[in-house]
C-alpha cells in the first residue's frame, strides 16, 4: 500500500491541561510500578466465609468500607449538575427513564439471512423495540461465503451476508422507516452501511429517514477484538469517510459506536475500558475534525457502547465518569457548541465473559445484576445476554428470559422512575471520580505514547488488557474471588442443556446463495464498479462511499469491495504478545 | 531448552476471541514450559507448521467460533500427514458436550471447557509430556 498522505493524520494529542483536580482522598494505593497494591486491613472483623477474599472492585480498585463527606468531595454544580444538564454526570435527560425507557435490543444473528430474519420478527412481536444484527466471522473479515478462509465458520457466529441480495432477505418484511437497527460490523462497516442504504431505498425510505447505529469502531478492534482486515491508517480513511459521508446523506445515523464492551471482554479493567474508549473516541474527532469538518456536524451522532459487568457500583460509576468526561472534553478541548455534541449516549450489552459454562442458570441472576447495574447507570439501550452463552448461541427461550429480565427492572422495580437514584451517594461519588482519575492517567499515557494509533503499533492497550486478564484469572484461581459455580458451590452432576444447533448444511446453502448470484448479475457492471472503486481507493482525496454504494447497487459482494481494499492498502498483522 | 515442555498455543480460524489463549499461555510459561504463541487467525496449515517447525510436544488449539468440528479434524489430519501424530492436541474454548466425546475420537488428547484453571492444564501437560 502506499504511505497515507500527512494530511490524513490525526492532529498530535493535546495535553488535558483543562482537566479538573480536585482534592482526592486515596481509595487505593499504588505501588512503585504505579499497580494497584491492594491493602487488606488486618484487624477489621471478617467473616469466616469471606476469609482470603479481596475487598477492591474486580477491577482492583481498593473500596473504602464506608465514604463519608470527608472521603469524597462533591462540588455538585461543577461535577454532578442537573439532570440533562452539564456534564451530564446524572444523565444526558432531564427526565431519564420517566420520559422514555431505554430501547430494549437483543443482538441477533445466525445462519443466513432467512433464519436471521425469522428470529428478527420474533423479537418485534415479543415486544423488542429495535433491532441488532451479529454478523458471522467471514462478513466480519470481508470473505465472501465461499472463499476457503471462511470454511466452517459460516453462519456460526451470526449471519451471513456476502451481497445486497442477502440485505434485502435479512430485512424482508421490516419497515426500515419504522424500526431502528444497528449492525454490529467493522472492518467492512461501509459496505453494510451501503447494503442497507440500497435496501431502504428499494422499501422507498429516503437515506434522510434511516435510523440506527453502525459499529465501524475500528481502533478498538486493534486494541481487543482483533477483527481487523487493513491496516490502521486506511482504515481511519474509511471510518472518516463514513462519519462524513452521514453528517451529510444520512442525518439520523450513528455512524460510529464507541466500543468499550469488547476491551472488557478481552480482560481488561473498568478503567482500562473507561479511558480506552473515550481515547478511540478522542481520536475519531480529530480525524473528523482534519478532514474540515464542524464538529457539531458530526459529534452529536456519535454514540457509544459500553459493557456492563459484575462489579455493580463500579458499573454505575463507569457510566457516570463517562459523560463527565465526554461533555468536558467535547466542549473545552474541541470547541463544541451545540450541546448534543456534550452528550454521551450509550448503548450496554451485559457481559458475556462474566457468564459461567457451570450451573449456566445462575447466568440469568448474574445477567440480571448487570443489566440493573447498566439502568442505574443511565443507558440509552441495553442488550441483556442469554443463559446459555458461555456454551452457544442462544436458544429462543434463554433469549426469551434475558429480554424478560430487561422488562422485570423496566416495570416492576420501580428503579426507572427516579433519575440517578444513586447520585449523591459518598460510595458511588468516590468511585465515579476515581475511575475519572483513572482515565485521565491513561490519557496521558496514551498522549506520551503519540496517540492511539502509535499506542496501538506499540502494542501499548494489548498488554495492559493481557495484564490485567492475568491478574483477574489468577485471583479466581488463588480463590482471592469467588465465582459461583466455578470455584465455590460447584455441583457434582451438572444437567445437560439443550443448547441451539447450527445446522452445517446452512453453509452449503449460502455458498450456492453467493455463486448463483455472481452467475446472475450483471458482470460488465460489476467490473467498472469495481475499477473506479479501486481508482478511489487509492486517492485519499475521495469519499469512498458514494462508490461503495453504487457497486452495491450491481451487487458486487462485500468479499470482493474488501479484496479491491486489500489489493490498494495491505492487510494488517499484529505482534502477539502474552 | 532442554528439559523444558515445548508448547505452541494456537488460534485457528477468524475468530478473533484471545484472552483465553494468551492466559493460557503465560499460565504455561510461568509453569517452566517453552510456549510458542501463533497469534491469530492462522490457518490449520500454517499452525502444522508451526508445531513442527518449533518440534512441539503439545499443541494447544484455542477456538471460540463454534467452527472447531471444521478446523479441528483438519489440524489432525495435516500432523498425521507430518507423521508428527505423537504431539499431543488439546483443545480449548466453547466446545458443545457432544462435540468433546467427537473430537476425542478423532485423536484429541483433551478438551478444556470454559471455567477450566489453568493449574488443570499446567498439570495435565506435565504428567502427559515425558521429557
Amino acid at each position: 500500500m502506499g504511505d497515507i498522505a500527512p494530511d490524513l493524520l490525526p492532529i498530535s494529542y493535546l495535553p488535558f491541561e483543562g482537566h479538573p483536580v480536585r482534592a482526592q482522598p486515596v481509595v487505593s494505593c499504588r505501588g512503585e510500578s504505579g499497580r494497584l497494591l491492594l491493602v487488606a486491613a488486618t484487624d477489621e472483623p471478617r467473616a469466616t466465609e469471606r476469609q482470603g477474599e479481596l475487598f477492591s472492585t474486580i477491577s482492583g480498585v481498593e473500596v473504602e468500607p464506608v465514604s463519608t463527606p470527608e472521603t469524597v468531595e462533591i462540588d455538585y454544580d461543577r461535577e454532578l449538575g442537573e439532570p440533562g444538564e452539564f456534564p451530564f454526570t446524572r444523565g444526558v435527560y432531564p427526565s431519564m427513564y420517566r420520559g422514555r425507557l431505554w430501547t430494549m435490543r437483543q443482538f441477533a444473528g445466525f445462519g443466513t439471512a432467512e433464519e436471521t430474519n425469522e428470529r428478527f420478527r420474533y423479537l418485534l412481536e415479543h415486544g423488542q423495540t429495535g433491532l441488532s444484527t451479529a454478523f458471522d466471522m467471514p462478513t466480519l473479515m470481508g470473505y465472501d461465503s465461499d472463499h476457503p478462509r471462511s470454511l466452517g465458520e459460516v453462519g456460526r457466529e451470526g449471519v451471513a451476508i456476502d451481497s445486497l441480495e442477502d440485505m434485502e432477505t435479512l430485512f424482508a418484511g421490516i419497515p426500515l422507516g419504522e424500526v431502528s437497527t444497528s449492525m454490529t460490523i467493522n472492518s467492512p462497516a461501509a459496505i453494510l452501511l451501503a447494503f442497507y442504504a440500497c435496501v431502504g431505498e428499494e422499501q422507498g425510505v429516503a437515506r434522510d429517514r434511516l435510523r440506527g447505529t453502525i459499529q465501524t469502531d475500528i481502533l478498538k478492534e486493534y486494541i481487543a477484538q482483533k477483527e481487523y482486515i487493513f491496516p490502521p491508517e486506511p482504515s481511519m480513511r474509511l471510518v472518516t469517510d463514513m462519519v462524513e459521508f452521514c453528517a451529510t446523506e444520512m442525518p439520523l445515523w450513528h455512524p460510529i459506536s464507541i466500543s468499550g464492551y469488547h476491551i472488557r471482554e478481552a480482560g481488561s479493567t473498568a478503567a482500562q475500558e473507561l479511558a480506552f474508549t473515550l481515547a478511540d473516541g478522542f481520536t475519531y474527532v480529530e480525524w473528523a475534525l482534519e478532514r474540515g469538518l464542524d464538529v457539531d456536524a458530526f459529534a452529536p451522532r456519535l454514540s457509544f457502547f459500553f459493557n456492563a459487568h459484575l462489579d455493580f457500583f463500579e458499573e454505575i460509576a463507569k457510566y457516570r465518569a463517562a459523560r463527565r468526561i465526554w461533555a468536558h472534553v467535547m466542549r473545552d478541548r474541541y470547541g463544541a457548541k451545540d450541546p448534543r455534541s456534550w452528550l454521551m449516549r450509550f448503548h450496554t450489552q451485559t457481559a458475556g465473559v462474566s457468564l459461567t459454562a457451570q450451573q449456566p442458570e445462575v447466568n440469568i441472576v448474574r445477567t440480571a445484576l448487570e443489566a440493573l447495574a447498566a439502568v442505574l447507570g443511565g443507558t440509552q439501550s441495553l442488550h441483556t445476554n442469554s443463559f446459555d452463552e458461555a456454551l452457544a448461541l442462544p436458544t429462543e427461550d434463554a433469549v426469551r428470559i434475558a429480554l424478560r429480565t430487561q422488562q422485570v427492572i423496566a416495570h416492576e422495580t420501580g428503579v426507572a422512575n427516579a433519575v440517578d437514584p444513586l447520585g449523591g451517594s459518598y460510595h458511588v461519588e468516590a468511585l465515579t471520580n476515581e475511575l475519572e482519575r483513572q482515565a485521565y492517567d491513561y490519557f496521558d499515557q496514551i498522549e506520551r505514547l503519540g496517540g492511539v494509533v502509535a499506542a496501538i503499533k506499540d502494542n501499548f492497550f494489548q498488554k495492559e488488557i493481557a495484564e490485567a486478564s492475568f491478574r483477574y484469572q489468577s485471583e479466581v484461581e488463588a480463590e482471592q474471588r469467588i465465582v459461583v459455580g466455578v470455584n465455590r458451590y460447584q455441583l457434582a452432576d451438572e444437567q445437560e442443556l439443550e443448547i441451539l444447533k447450527i445446522d452445517p448444511a446452512l453453509e452449503r446453502k449460502q455458498i450456492d446463495r453467493v455463486q448463483s448470484l455472481r452467475a446472475r448479475r450483471d458482470s460488465r457492471a460489476v467490473e467498472s464498479a469495481l475499477a473506479r472503486l479501486k481508482e478511489d481507493a487509492a486517492r485519499d482525496d475521495r469519499n469512498l462511499m458514494p462508490q461503495i454504494v453504487d457497486a452495491a447497487r450491481v451487487y458486487v459482494t462485500m468479499g470482493e469491495m474488501c479484496d479491491v481494499f486489500r489489493e490498494v492498502w495491505g492487510t494488517w498483522r499484529e505482534t502477539p504478545v502474552f | 531448552m532442554a528439559g523444558k515442555i515445548r508448547v505452541v498455543v494456537a488460534k485457528p480460524g477468524l475468530d478473533g476471541h484471545d484472552r483465553g489463549a494468551k492466559i493460557i499461555a503465560r499460565a504455561l510459561r510461568d509453569a517452566g514450559m517453552e510456549v510458542i504463541y501463533t497469534g491469530l487467525h492462522q490457518t490449520p496449515e500454517q499452525i502444522v507448521e508451526t508445531a513442527i517447525q518449533e518440534d512441539a510436544d503439545a499443541v494447544g488449539i484455542s477456538i471460540l467460533s463454534g467452527a472447531h468440528m471444521t478446523l479441528v479434524p483438519r489440524i489432525l489430519e495435516l500432523l498425521r500427514g507430518e507423521g508428527a501424530e505423537d504431539v499431543l492436541v488439546l483443545v480449548g474454548g466453547t466446545i458443545p458436550t457432544g462435540d468433546v466425546a467427537e473430537l476425542k475420537e478423532l485423536g484429541v488428547a483433551e478438551v478444556f471447557t470454559p471455567g477450566a484453571p489453568t493449574s488443570q492444564i499446567v498439570e495435565y501437560l506435565q504428567a502427559r509430556v515425558a521429557i
